[in-house]
């Protein structure tokens, strides 16, 4: 580990199973991303010292703090960690300013005002020092514990979804406040959040989990569209996801190639997948584009498919549009693309419409076990 | 007017409230968190006094406190004098049928404090000591609050265990409510007047003192 970086490894059977083992450097940002139940909190929890998991071990810059097995367990008090709830969790009948002092209880007491108000302005809170929690907006007590949880300069700063409470507009300026924090902080940073584009814009790593266990771990974007299985996959929420066999690979043109019903496509090298096996891929839908008619197919990779519009739903100014390739029986091929572009072309249900899988973003996984059986069926 | 009867019930009510409120402060804050075998049975028992007649509760406690039981006994060993028929015997009769109006509500103020506020006072590195003092307390308050001044007017206005207990002794057992009791008996209905009149009073200031003192306190936390 290195100097300054927190690993964690815990496991337990009840009540809450849980399987994880994870390293966050100095100055890096893990975030912990996982459906409802996935145990994420409560592995936050367990490294806060807040709950005692059956057996483990945790170490942060070369100190134990838990070590089930050598009977060790910290307090929370002596890991000094800063710790950020959804519901931010600040002392309700004190003021801002004495909400942060708080966590500063062991420096002499002007100085303790000092820091306070340092931090607070650094937070953007200047001029709100005197209002309790209840006078301010959920923003501003979002701030208020952040620099509570700074104020001890702690070894670990947890984010336990952070941003649940506020709404968008402050959530998008939080973001950018906290980005901008980040640079000057020197410590492990674990954020705890079911929103993919939050960890997406701030972390540097991120740990897929479910049902207490981790199932990935990786560079956010490398996570969301290369998943290793096609749990992964789903929980991502991949929608392009099918069967296919691997029929070759061409080193040469860094290529793999593999047949799927039927039609063969030409796919980034992943040589890691034997020529015969039968394998799942996915595509992001960013990575399947629309293939203006007439224009020829330009570059590698192309896979050009035609297929029938079946649905076009706009979520705000985009457009998801689901294509029948062979028929209304196989499950449809997903398209995001701008609402300006889905009018510009016409796009509408029933159109016949030719598409692009961009070989560069089919990426290969195991076939997955537990759904094989349906998946015969289905893709 | 039996000023001695009033300074007596006074004073008993005031050392009723000053031990039950580290025994309050403790078993509410176990009660409100904790989860153990039997608590339920634990809770159950603390709220006895809340049904059972006082003569009932008064008899059980003559009988435990008495010269011939093993308490009584041991008692009188020490100081020399009797438990029961005592200002302390009634001070021990006192704090067992207050127990249920100390505990509870002081129990619901500390199940009030949400569990993340505790945990983060424990991630500031605040000690057990400074999160009684400093966080605990002032959020419990309403409800310890509320459990004195409760615990204040039921110890002034309990009858039927101080009876049974201390029977009426004036200085020693005699209280203000036993007093009143009294002159009622020998027709004297002016002095009965003036001392009911001064409970009410009493008792009215000090609940409207609390429910005035528990809002403005609910009021700075959400104004």
């Amino acid at each position: 580990m290195t100097e300054g970086g927190l690993s964690v490894s815990i496991a337990q059977h009840a009540p809450i199973p849980l399987d994880a083992r994870l390293t966050c450097a100095a100055g890096q940002m893990l975030a912990l991303v996982g459906p409802s139940g996935s145990g994420k909190s409560t592995i936050l929890r367990t490294i806060a010292g807040l709950y005692a998991v059956e057996q483990g071990s945790i170490s942060c810059s070369g100190v134990t703090w838990l070590d089930t097995r050598a009977k060790i367990n910290l307090d929370p008090q002596s890991r000094r960690i800063g710790f950020v709830v959804q519901n931010f969790a600040l002392f309700p009948h004190l003021t801002a300013l004495q909400n942060v002092m708080e966590s500063l209880v062991e420096r002499p007491y002007p100085e303790r005002e000092r820091r306070a108000l340092d931090l607070l302005a650094r937070v953007h809170l200047a001029g709100l020092e005197h209002r309790l929690p209840a006078a301010l907006s959920g923003g501003q007590q979002q701030r208020v514990a952040v620099a509570r949880a700074l104020a001890r300069e702690p070894n670990v700063l947890l984010l336990d979804e952070p941003f649940g409470a506020v709404d968008r507009a402050t959530r998008e300026r939080l973001y950018r406040e906290l980005a901008e924090l980040r640079r000057d902080l020197a410590m492990p940073v674990i954020l705890v959040t079911h929103d993919f584009d939050e960890a997406l814009l701030l972390a540097d790593q991120m740990c897929m989990l479910a049902h207490g266990n981790v199932l990935q771990v990786g560079v956010p974007y490398e996570v969301m569209t290369r998943p290793n299985s096609v749990e992964v996959a789903q929980l991502v929420g991949l929608k392009n996801v099918f069967r296919a066999g691997v029929t070759g690979h061409v080193p040469a043109r860094n290529t793999t190639l593999i047949e799927w019903r039927g039609r063969r496509l030409e796919i980034r090298l992943q040589p890691e997948f034997l020529p015969g096996t039968q394998i799942t891929w996915t595509i992001p839908q960013g990575y399947v584009v629309l293939h203006e008619p007439g224009q020829s197919a330009a570059g590698e990779l192309e896979n050009l498919v035609a297929g029938v519009v079946a649905s076009l739903v706009r979520l705000g100014d985009n457009a998801v549009c689901s294509i029948l390739i062979d028929g209304p029986t196989r499950p449809p091929l997903f398209l995001s693309l701008p609402v300006h572009t889905a009018r510009r072309h016409g796009i509408e249900t029933g159109k016949n419409i030719t598409v692009s899988l961009l070989g560069e973003g089919i990426h290969l996984m195991p076939p997955d076990k537990r759904l094989t059986a349906d998946l015969v069926m289905t893709l | 007017m039996d000023w001695v009867a009033l300074k007596l019930s006074l004073s008993l009510a005031a050392w009723t409230i000053c031990i039950l409120l580290p025994i309050g402060i403790w078993l509410g804050q176990i009660l409100a968190w904790r989860s153990f075998r039997g608590k339920a049975l634990v809770e159950a028992l603390l709220a006895l006094p809340l049904v059972l007649p006082p003569t009932v509760l008064g008899y059980y406690l003559l009988v435990a406190m008495g010269g011939a039981s093993p308490v009584g006994k041991l008692y009188h060993d020490l100081t020399g004098h009797q438990m029961v028929f005592s200002f302390e015997g009634l001070l021990i009769a006192s704090l067992l049928f207050n127990l249920p109006f100390a505990i509870q509500p002081m129990q619901r103020g500390f199940e009030a404090i949400p569990r993340e506020v505790r945990d983060a006072a424990a991630c500031c590195g605040l000690s057990r000591w400074r999160t009684l003092w400093r966080i605990e307390l002032p959020l419990a308050w309403p409800g310890i609050l509320t459990a004195l001044v409760i615990t204040f007017a039921h110890t002034l206005g309990e009858f039927g265990v101080v009876l049974m207990v201390g029977g009426s002794i004036p200085g020693e057992t005699r209280t203000i409510a036993i007093a009143i009791y009294d002159r009622v008996q020998a027709f004297d209905t002016a002095a009965a007047g003036v001392m009911s009149a001064t409970l009410l009073i009493i008792s009215l200031v000090a609940i409207g003192f609390a429910y005035l003192a528990t809002s403005r306190l609910a009021g700075r936390q959400h104004d």
